[in-house]
């Protein structure tokens, strides 16, 4: 039985912690994070959870606590977004190289300079190459729902690898939604109790970790995280399925809206893809055969599943909501190499748009849909990379 | 009941930490673990921050350690360990753990004093049941003698080299036990190896005491302080009879010295065997001898003032 509920994307993270009840979770307050954990506090206070809260004086000591009370050999997690990801980067690589099973809600933030609090992912983007598994959600609903599969997914037995579910600072943390939650059993019997591997505090089997590996065997350590992650995708999947019969909402590696016969699309992330989806149903309704494609495994990255997706389509634009400076938009270059393998490929343009919480608005998706209309027509295009919703 | 501290008692229990590692002859550092794991009767988890001792004790396929070990990184020991003791105590109200386990970090200076120090004062303030034990070498040797906060003055280091114009470190020591113990944890000491008696009943008061513990170990390196291979315990002796390193203790808010030397060496005695302080002895340098003496009379001065507040 599931319950219907008006939330913020924070309360409704926050509820999802609630029910899963990890051992112990780290918190360290930073906007638009703050009341996802402080809403958990009062969990804490208040008995609701048995979880031991550790307030730490910076997400790098979250980080850091996390990694000590995972290895431990108990279900943690910690949340953050912004510059306290950024502050954490070194210890991300330290948690997945050590494969702990941490979940993360990362509530995506500008970074600084200029000081900026708003929606944008730059954070996660450059948290990329951590090893970390990406989730990222497009509404509360799809945080919460991320959040619950984040834990089956970490802690099973052939990944054990950290989990960070992104959602847009803000846009969606502080927005109030209609969504469902599941009954606290229900999440509990879905997570199910954790099961340790290797645990630090076995007396009996005493173990070092995290020793000095020098180029003797390091490549093969990190060949062997590569690995690990090709097995990613299959668990993901099992995990959505799963979940889909118990709350009757479908999950798969990325949400393909329209796109079987669409001759354009978006691809896009997060929030700003539900405003998009609106638009394409305009274009269709104009006779325009747009689609959409929405990441929401974004590491491991599915790169033969999206190119199957994409294959067909005249034009895509993939809008990403971090730059990196001097290169393309990180999304664009994924999709790029998710289709260079193919004979025939779409045009391909980038588009950079809502960066420090800058709105992405209906005009701005039917600009880029109109202008890849416009491509299919002449079979040019102006230029591959250019921001959007720009005030001159 | 608990192991006597006496070497033929001591000398039954088994090595925590084995021989095999790959700290340099003559380090001041293993002595001191095994030290404190040899005090201990309880079962003990550590964790280190990066530096000698880790890099030396735990690499590819092999380890020194015979406890449960872990190192993540080097300025987050006190958090790293602090999360494993929270999950500890998670756990054991729980009902999933019944034993009791105690918590201590092995760190350098560098990892405590300097990049690792805004970690370890926020487990103290949260009060965590671990001790936090440092291994004082004056500087950053692992990555080849450079200058930290707990590097003393007018040492020669490879980042304060002592030159024609600028003659080594011109700073003061970070006094960092005081700055632990005014985080009014229960217990804060300063030991050397040494004295090895006074160094074993401080690791195991402070191991009874529940909350934040941290223990200032003097850790002699020939190969930063210059000085022969085997002259760690002399020097440590030294360090303590010339009252550069006093042996005292701060229990909930009470100082104790626990090694008084009856005659006070002039601090020259240490300093002169070493090659860190070798151009402190050319006359042009004679007033940073003076300087060095003068700071370890003044602190020596306060710390008894401090202690004759609370002497019976």
């Amino acid at each position: 039985m599931s319950k219907v509920v008006a939330a913020t994307g924070n309360e409704a993270v926050a509820n999802a912690l609630r029910q899963v009840n990890p051992d112990v979770c780290a918190a360290y307050p930073i906007t638009p994070q703050t009341d996802m954990m402080q809403r958990f506090s009062s969990y804490v206070s208040d008995g609701q959870v048995k979880t031991e809260l550790i307030l730490v004086e910076s997400e790098h000591s979250a980080m850091s606590a996390c990694i000590g009370a995972s290895a431990a050999g108990g279900r943690v997690a910690t949340a953050t977004c912004g510059p306290g990801l950024a502050l954490m980067w070194e210890m991300l690589f330290v948690a997945s190289g050590t494969r702990l099973p941490i979940v993360m809600p990362v509530v995506n933030r500008a970074l600084s300079a200029p000081l900026n609090i708003h929606g944008d992912h730059s954070d996660a983007m450059g948290a990329r190459d951590s090893g970390w598994i990406h989730l990222w959600s497009e509404n509360a609903q799809e945080a919460y729902d991320n959040t619950i599969q984040a834990f089956r997914i970490a802690e099973h037995m052939d990944i054990r690898l950290p989990v960070m579910v992104c959602l847009d600072g803000f846009i969606i943390s502080h927005s109030i939604e209609r969504m469902e939650y599941l009954e606290d059993d229900e999440v509990k019997k879905f997570v199910g109790e954790y099961k340790p591997l290797n645990p630090l505090l076995d007396l009996e089997h005493p173990k070092s970790m995290g020793p000095l590996i020098l180029p003797d065997l390091y490549h093969e350590f990190k060949r062997a995280q590569h690995e690990v992650m090709t097995k990613v995708k299959d668990v993901v999947l099992n995990v959505a399925e799963e979940f889909e019969i118990l709350s009757g909402r479908r999950y798969g590696l990325f949400e393909a809206y329209r796109l079987d016969d669409a001759e354009i699309a978006l691809v896009i992330l997060n929030s700003a893809a539900g405003t998009s989806k609106d638009v394409v149903d305009e274009f269709r309704k104009g006779g325009i055969k747009a689609g959409l494609l929405k990441p929401r495994l974004f590491r491991p990255f599915p790169y033969e599943e999206v190119a199957q997706a994409l294959k067909h389509l005249k034009a895509i634009c993939v809008l990403d909501r971090a730059d990196s400076f001097g290169g393309y938009g990180p999304l664009f270059m994924e999709i790029s190499s998710a289709l260079y393998p193919l004979k025939e490929r779409p045009i391909m343009i980038n588009k950079i748009y809502g960066l420090g919480g800058r709105d992405f608005l209906p005009q701005h998706a039917e600009q880029v849909l109109s202008e890849l209309a416009e491509i299919t027509k002449t079979g040019k295009f102006k230029i591959i990379k250019e921001y959007i919703g720009v005030r001159e | 009941m608990a192991t006597a501290l006496r070497l033929k008692e001591l000398s039954k229990k088994e090595d925590l930490f084995t021989h095999g590692h790959r700290l340099c002859a003559g380090c001041g550092a293993p002595i001191i673990v095994k030290m404190v794991l040899l005090a201990s009767d309880y079962p003990i988890v550590a964790c280190s921050s990066t530096g000698c001792l880790e890099v030396s004790s735990c690499i590819s396929l092999s380890t020194a350690w015979k406890i449960p070990w872990i190192h993540s990184a080097f300025e987050n020991a006190a958090a790293t360990i602090a999360g494993v003791e929270t999950m500890y105590r998670s756990l054991k109200k729980q009902g999933k753990i019944d034993k009791d386990i105690k918590f201590m970090t092995f760190c350098g200076d560098g990892g405590t004093y300097d990049i690792g120090f805004q970690s370890l004062s926020g487990a103290m303030e949260r009060g965590h049941d671990m001790l936090y034990i440092c291994y004082d070498n004056g500087a950053y040797m692992n990555t080849g003698i450079q200058r930290s906060s707990a590097t003393p003055f007018g040492a020669d280091t490879t980042t304060s080299p002592a030159g024609s114009v600028i003659p080594g470190k011109l700073q003061q020591r970070k006094d960092l036990t005081k700055i632990m113990a005014a985080h009014n944890i229960p217990y804060a000491a300063q030991a050397s190896p040494s004295h090895w008696l006074d160094l074993m009943k401080k690791v195991r008061k402070a191991l009874e005491i529940k909350g934040p513990k941290f223990m200032n170990i003097i850790s002699p390196c020939n190969r930063g302080w210059r000085s022969k291979t085997d002259d760690a315990i002399l020097l440590s002796r030294l360090a303590v009879a010339t009252c550069h390193w006093p042996l005292y203790e701060v229990e909930y808010g009470v100082t104790k010295i626990t090694f008084k030397p009856k005659e006070k060496k002039p601090v020259v005695d240490f300093l002169k065997s070493q090659g860190r302080f070798k151009h402190l002895f050319s006359p042009e340098n004679e007033w940073l001898l003076k300087k060095f003496q003068e700071d370890v009379d003044i602190e020596w001065e306060r710390l008894q003032k401090e202690a004759s507040l609370y002497a019976p």
